[in-house]
């Protein structure tokens, strides 16, 4: 690795003021930065490691009835915790179904939606052309090998997808990430949060320069308890999605009386399938050629590159059956 | 920097620049070459080492951030000279050929049993809001859990009967 200094952070308001240099980085649990900078595509000079910031690490109920999971929580403690498993199954099995159990361990819940794209092309040690890696050199993707990138969003500068599991969760709950910046607090909602790549797909996120993550806040969800995380893969266990889906239902005698579904693994940022959602309302969970329907809808903008037009099939699949799953569990 | 870390019961003191991993710092600072540098990226458990108590990968973390904490390698595992429990079965079950990768298989199994001994589910749980206990260990559990180790040999059906032999025992 490059050499770059270390210090460690005592306060959230002395963080926000240090990473008002743009050559500083936050460090939490450290599992995709330290990849980052092992291969080159981040260099910051300066690390400011945030683990001993207080009272960043809990679980607690909000005082509107949902889940407040501050930032440096682990992602194990997030998945073990049994309020979340009770109440959120949706958030614990999209933790377990990440990474490993070692990098559960140390990776922070804010980290994690914080994770850059998987893009091979991204990634690559000898820095190909990439839009995100350095602005203007073009995208290696768009018409190289494209099976795991987008299908929806995508620019002809970036068709890189977003990694996280528990992000696609986070969407289809209507999450908040709550930041501190400069100016104070804010709530930004979860689908908010993450960009499409537009021609700037450099930046992931809306966070300003300096802005710290202190927590995740899940509104209460009468869907959350049916709710249920779907993810295909190249291999059964310790692989990122090719495609996935989160969905959470609330179903009174057999209808659906609401439902909330978000993909992974289809775009820049997690896909919430919005015009789907409607119009599942008031279907009946067993008219499968209904809900098929009702799920293609959201499909009709897929706009598919080379090599994963199969996503586009694969991902009304996953929703079916995840929605399935879900309202199974009602 | 300096970094005081107590390593398999004693404590260390290192001289070490930012940049050096913990995998860097156990193996090169500390001759202690349990911890293995295989992939050095994340994906292949070889590195797996304890950070109080819990199973971490040692080559994506930096020495300079676990100043003051309890560090075990797989050096530290047996007890007054007796194998641990898992190191025992590895060997009775034939856990391992070439045996690169067997000290992060075996550091991970240790703390995977207790964390399924907190009630930690796993992705092969079917039902995450019931509560889960060692007992429910069964081999899909055990294989989904230790998935952060690779084997290049292949010996994951003996590494299964080896960690399920200890776990059914406890």
């Amino acid at each position: 690795m490059h050499p770059f200094t270390l210090s460690k952070a005592i306060d959230p308001a002395s963080a926000i003021s240090a990473a008002q240099d743009p050559h500083l980085a936050f460090i939490a649990g450290g599992t995709d930065l330290i990849g980052l900078m092992k291969d080159r595509a981040a260099l910051p000079e300066r690390l400011l490691d945030i683990n001993g910031l207080p009272d960043m690490d809990h679980i607690e109920p909000t005082s509107d009835g949902g889940l407040r999971i501050g930032a440096l929580a682990r992602m194990s403690d997030v998945a073990a915790d049994v309020e979340v498993r009770r109440r959120f199954p949706v958030i614990s099995e999209s933790l377990l179904f990440a990474a490993s159990g070692q990098l559960r361990n140390m990776a922070s819940m804010g980290g994690n939606i914080m994770q850059r794209t998987r893009c091979p092309y991204f990634r690559d040690e000898d820095g190909l052309p990439c839009n995100k890696r350095q602005p203007g050199s073009g995208c290696s993707a768009r018409y190289g090998l494209n099976r795991t990138q987008a299908i929806f969003g995508w620019s002809d500068d970036c068709v890189a997808t977003h990694a996280s599991d528990v992000a696609v969760a986070f969407a289809a709950l209507d999450a908040n990430v709550i930041v501190h910046g400069t100016t104070g607090e804010r709530s930004i909602p979860f689908t908010e949060f993450h960009c499409l790549p537009g021609n700037t797909p450099e930046r992931d996120n809306v966070l300003r320069r300096g802005d710290l993550i202190v927590a995740i806040e899940v509104p209460a969800r009468i869907e959350g308890r049916a709710s249920y995380y779907l993810k295909v893969r190249d291999r059964q266990s310790y692989e990122f999605a090719l495609v996935s889906s989160a969905v959470a239902v609330a179903v009174n005698t057999g209808r659906i009386m609401s439902a909330r579904l978000a993909m992974g693994g289809v775009a820049h940022k997690p896909w919430r399938l919005i015009a789907t959602e409607g119009e599942l309302r008031g279907l009946s969970l067993s008219d499968v050629d209904a809900l098929k329907a009702a799920i293609a809808t959201s499909f009709t903008d897929a706009r598919p590159l080379a090599h994963n037009g199969f996503k586009v099939e694969l991902g009304q699949r996953v929703a079916l059956r995840a929605l399935q799953i879900a309202g199974g569990r009602a | 920097m300096q970094v005081s870390v107590t390593v398999n019961g004693s404590v260390r003191t290192l001289e070490v620049e930012p940049r050096m991993t913990l995998l860097d710092a156990l193996r090169d600072e500390l001759a202690l070459t349990g911890p293995k540098k295989s992939c050095d990226r994340g994906e292949c458990g070889a590195c797996t080492v304890h950070i109080e108590g819990r199973r971490v990968l040692s080559c994506m973390t930096l020495a300079v951030m676990h100043d003051g904490q309890r560090i075990t390698t797989i050096e530290g595992l047996e007890r007054h000279g007796d194998l641990h429990p898992i190191q025992q079965a590895f060997i009775d079950y034939d856990g391992f050929q070439c045996g690169f990768c067997t000290s992060g298989q075996i550091m991970s199994a240790v703390a995977m049993i207790e964390e399924a001994k907190a009630g930690w589910p796993s992705a092969a749980t079917t039902d995450v809001s019931q509560s889960f206990s060692v007992s429910d260990l069964s081999d899909a559990e055990i294989r989904e859990r230790l998935s952060g180790n690779l084997c290049r040999c292949a010996c994951y059906p003996n590494i299964v009967d080896a960690v399920a032999h200890v776990t059914r025992r406890s």
